[in-house]
Parts: C-alpha cells; structure tokens; sequence
C-alpha cells in the first residue's frame, strides 16, 4: 500500500495541483515569459557590432555606472534605515503606530513621477529642504545626491516589508537566552537576532536594488538628465531612444538591464542559500 | 506563545487586506488612465484631438468655440476628448492604437511618423493652409526679473556661468525646435560649420539641468528656481508671464526660428469611426478669424497674416525667423542634427 502511494499521486487535502500549476504557467507566460522574450528577439535585430557599438558609448556606460552606483548606495541605506523601522514597528507600541505602517506602504501606490516632481521641488535650492542644504554647500536636486535620495524614496518598503514579518515571528526567548547567558545587549543584536534577519534583509537590498536600476518615473525629475554631470540613468537612456523610435537600441540596452537585475536577484539567492545551509549545520 | 501567535497572524490578515486596497486603487487608476483613449456610445458625435503639452488653454477654450459653431451650422452636437502629452510620446501613443480623429501637434515630424505607418495618407500636410499650421510660434528667452544677467541674445548664453534650462532633443521632438534656433543663430551671423558647432557646444554646456520635455523645463525654471535663462515656446513663456505676473521678463532674441505646429487628420481613424466630416470641419475652423484671435489671445502667431499685425503689440515681429525649409526638412534635419552620432550627439558627448 505505501509503495503504491508513493508511486502514484500524494493525496492531499484540497486537490487542484494541476489546474494551479497550469494557471501559474499561462500566467507567468502571458505576463512574464512572452513579454521578456519579445525584448530578446528586438533587440536581435542589431547585429552583434552594433549591440556592442551601442553598449561601450559613453553616454550609455555612464548611464549604466550612474543606475546601478545610485541604486547600490540607495540600497544600502535602505537597509540601514528600513532595519530600524522594522524594530521600532514590530517592537514598540506607541500612538499612532498604525498609521505610521501604512505609510511605509506609501511610495508604491503613489504615482512615481509625482514623487519625483514633488521630490525635485522640495530638494532644489529654493525648495524647503533643498535651501538648508544649499546653506550647507550640498546641492541635492539635480545631482547623484537627489537620485539617491529618489531611489532610497521608491526602494524603502521593500526592506521594511521583508524585515517585518521576521521580526514579528522573532521568538523573544533567543534574547532572553542570549542575555541570561552573559551577552551584551548589542551582542545580543549583532549575534542573536541580527543574523536570524540576515536573509530577509538579502531580499530587501535585492529588491531595493533591483528595482532602482530599472526606475524611472520618480528619478527623471530629479537628476537633472545631464550627460556633462552623469546623472543620466539607463532607463532615461531607453526613453530616449524610444522616442526615436529606434525600438531595437531600446530593446537592447533593456536587456543589459534585465540581465543585470537578474544577476543581482540570483547572486542573493545564492547567498540566502548559503546562508540556510549554515543555519541548519549549526 | 499562543497568544502571540494569533495576534500575529491577525495582524498579517489585516495586512493583506490593506494590501489588497492598495492593488484594487491601482487597478481602478489604470482602468481610468486606459480609458482616455476609449469612447462612449451616445447620439453627440465625439471626437479625440491628440494633441501636446501647451495647447491645454488653447483647445479648452477653442473646443467651446468650435461646438457652438458646428451646431449652430449643421444642428449636430460635438463632444471634443483632449489629450495632452510629450508631442513625440503621443504620436507614439497613436501609432500604437490611441484612436485618434485630429492630432495637432508640435512638429510635423512626429505627424510624418504616423504616416509612416499609413494610418495618415500622405499629402496631409497640403491638406490645410500654410502647410497645414493654422498657429506658429518661436523660440525665445524667459529670464528672471531684472535680468542680472542681461541676456539679450544667443551669444550672451554661452557667457562662462550662465545657466541654461532646455529640454533635451533627444527625448523631445519640442526641444529639437531650442536647438534649431540657437543654430539658426549661428548660421544668421554667417560662422563656419566649426564656430556653429563650437557654439552650440559652449551652449548646451551651459545646460545645467536637461528635462525630458518643454513643461518639464518650465517646471524646473519657475517651480524650482533652477537656472537663470529658459529656453522656451513662445506660448509658454507668455502663458508663464501671465500667471506669474512681475517675476519674469519675455526677452526676443534677433534670430529664432518659425516653429510650425501642424494638424492633421487621421484617416484611418476618421473614416472607421465615421467622423471625418466634424474631423476636418473642426480642423480647417482654426483658420477662421475668430480662431486665428484666439491663438493669439494664448500667445500663439495667427498664420493670418493680417490677424497677426493686430497682435503686433503681443509678438515681436522684428525677429529673423529661420524655417525648417532651411534645414532641408525635418527629415534631413534629423539626418543631419539629431539621429545617433550627428550633430548633437557630437557636441553633447562627455
């Protein structure tokens, strides 16, 4: 009787295995795969000098090194900052706590472009934030400083938000272990509870990151699009070339930027996995 | 623990919940953007007119102008859907299936791409009066009050510290008109091909901030106080003066060049949806004198020559104004200017 189970299917509570895999896979196809295919086969259209013709331009390198410099530095302030608001969210009670969790959720039901114009003219020099700063001899608004600033803006729920379930399930009796042992409480953070966040907070930083080089409704407004400056990113690079109608240069450089962000999605991957082996050797 | 955990988990069902909110909003804002382009059935005829960012004013009030008149004609009732965008970004949004009846927009080069698809038969362009552009305008200076600068023409732009606000040509067919006149310039004072491009190259370095568009530059100009000179439309720029009355002061350079907005009719679209009649009624009525003053009430150059002399108070009418003709055609001046590896990409490569 086992054998035969295990030959044939497992039975299971609710049934529907094939019907939700077929669902999943026409989804994915018709939202993901064919569209993602389709960048593939435009941009196959140029032939191969020409691809790297249009790659190793100076405008398009620059471009490349501004988006994913930007977003790299975004992401690790994201992590930074999101980490504390995860903690003070999950593990403070405080008026108005509620309230303050929904607007972590903020930057993505906001149009971005409306963030970037509301951004731009609170950071430019005349701008409330942006005068005190000019003060200071920092110039935000229409430089790396204001890009950043966009993509920290559009990259912070996705750290927050990975965190936050982690935290919550956190069981308290680690701490309390770890302290009755002898751990200073900021050991007891950096070895405790620090490491159980670490692959949430892997996932956060690639998202973030992920999602910032691709950006470009809330950046546009605020980086000033100068080649003399470099703060022109990649996805501007693309519009430009769109509306040119040069669908193929487009493609091309979309597909760079898709590799890229699936590199980085894939590199933390790798690293979460590793990360999950340790954990149960431990 | 139990207790923890149940809280918990409520707590994450309330979560979802908001999340589902969130995606259901999405869902209703795309539904609503999407039907812009969509039409209802009723017995008023509707028509869509694509057109580009500073005409809003204009065809608000021209709209109302044109449905009094055509009912008043011919008894029927018109209903005009407007749609305002980058001009480039919305001839693309035509040649992708907007079911457009009229595009009036900024160059005749983005109407050239739509009929490059065949969707606009070819000849439009002698389809209406001079060449198709009921309303012109021109490139000129929006500086700040006091003009600290004393900017007065294109040479006073490429000075050591001045700041430049223009959007950027190789995202927005509008701004490819800023960099026609400042060449226009160059070429009025008789430089060789060097001095034109070494100008143009000490011009666009003065750039400080390059938007992807015209009303992205004015934001940045007047919103953010970026800059010290706006290249600009005209229209803009008057627009820009009257709603900031005493802040800003309209400076006309000696040689600009005759920026052509055109119109025209989409064939394909007009005679699927039955239209064609209110579609070329309501575009050859921009030529009427009510019309033509209209323009020039929100600072666009009646193509009339008459009406235009009676807003000689408004347009300075002693500028030297270049034509695309000049440049051998939209087509040869993005051969020449515009496309990879010419003109601009040249003098803008760092």
């Amino acid at each position: 009787m086992k054998r035969r189970f295990r030959k044939n299917k497992k039975i299971r509570v609710i049934p529907g295995f094939h019907l939700t895999l077929g669902i999943t896979v026409t989804m994915l196809s018709l939202i993901v795969l064919i569209p993602l295919a389709s960048v593939m086969v435009y941009s196959l259209k140029l032939s191969l000098s020409e691809f790297f013709g249009l790659l190793t331009k100076s405008n398009v390198l620059y471009a490349f090194a501004t988006s994913i410099g930007c977003s790299f530095l975004a992401a690790c302030i994201n992590v930074v900052f999101g980490v504390i608001l995860a903690w003070t969210l999950t593990r403070y009670d405080f008026p108005g706590k509620r309230i303050l969790d929904g607007f972590i959720e903020l930057p993505f039901a906001l149009p971005t472009a409306v963030a970037g114009i509301t951004l731009s003219k609170m950071y430019s020099d005349t701008g409330v934030i942006g005068k005190p700063l000019a003060v200071l001899g920092i110039k935000a608004a229409y430089t790396h400083v204001g890009l950043v600033i966009a993509l920290v803006f559009v990259g912070i729920p996705f750290v927050v938000r990975s965190v936050q379930p982690i935290l919550e399930k956190l069981d308290g009796q680690y701490e309390e272990a770890a302290y009755i042992l002898g751990a200073t409480p900021s050991k007891t953070f950096f070895k405790v509870i620090l490491s159980e966040m670490k692959p949430a907070i892997l996932t956060g930083f690639g998202l973030a990151f992920a999602r910032g080089v691709g950006e470009y409704g809330s950046v546009i407004y605020i980086s000033g699009n100068s080649a003399k400056e470099h703060t022109q990113v990649i996805s501007y690079v693309i519009m430009q070339k769109l509306n040119y109608i040069d669908y193929a240069s487009a493609t091309a450089i979309a597909l760079v930027m898709l590799i890229i962000s699936f590199l980085i999605l894939f590199a933390v991957n790798i690293i979460q996995m590793k990360q999950a082996q340790r954990t149960n050797q431990l | 623990m139990l207790g923890d955990m149940q809280k918990s988990r409520k707590q994450q069902g309330k979560k979802t919940t908001y999340r589902y909110h969130i995606t259901a909003l999405l869902l209703a804002v795309m539904m609503l953007l999407l039907s812009g382009c969509g039409r209802q059935k009723s017995d008023v005829i509707t028509i869509t007119n694509v057109s580009y960012d500073p005409t809003r004013e204009f065809y608000e009030a021209y709209n109302k102008m044109f449905i009094q008149h055509y009912e008043a004609e011919t008894g029927k009732k018109v209903e005009v859907i407007q749609s305002h965008g980058g001009s480039g970004m919305q001839a693309r949004s035509v040649v992708e299936g907007c079911n457009a009846d009229v595009v009036t927009l900024a160059l005749a080069h983005d109407i050239s791409l739509i009929e490059d698809t065949g969707l606009i038969n070819e000849g439009w362009m002698d389809q209406f009066p001079d060449q198709s552009a009921p309303y012109t305008s021109t490139i000129v200076f929006l500086v700040r009050k006091g003009n600290e600068r004393n900017i007065k023409d294109w040479d006073d732009l490429i000075q050591p510290g001045v700041e430049v606000i223009t959007p950027d040509p190789k995202s927005s067919g509008g701004a490819c008109w800023n960099f026609l006149a400042a060449l226009s310039y160059a070429k009025e004072k008789g430089y060789s091909e060097a001095e034109q491009k070494k100008f143009l190259k000490e011009l666009y370095a003065n750039v400080s901030v390059m938007d992807s568009g015209a009303r992205g530059s004015t934001t940045t100009f007047v919103e953010n106080g970026k800059g010290d000179v706006l290249i600009a439309w005209e229209n803009e720029a008057m627009t820009v003066l009257k709603n900031y009355p005493g802040e800003y002061e309209l400076i006309s350079p000696t040689v600009s060049i005759l920026a052509q907005p055109s119109v025209a009719v989409v064939d394909d679209n007009v005679d699927f949806n039955g239209t064609r009649d209110v579609a070329e009624a309501y575009l050859s009525y921009l030529y009427e004198d009510d019309a033509q003053r209209l323009a020039a009430e929100n600072g666009y150059r009646p193509s009339n020559q008459e009406i235009l002399k009676e807003y000689e108070d408004t347009f300075d009418l002693t500028m030297t104004l270049w034509s695309i003709d000049d440049f051998g055609g939209w087509d040869q001046a993005y051969k020449d200017y515009f496309d990879d590896d010419a003109w601009f990409d040249e003098i803008y490569n760092y």
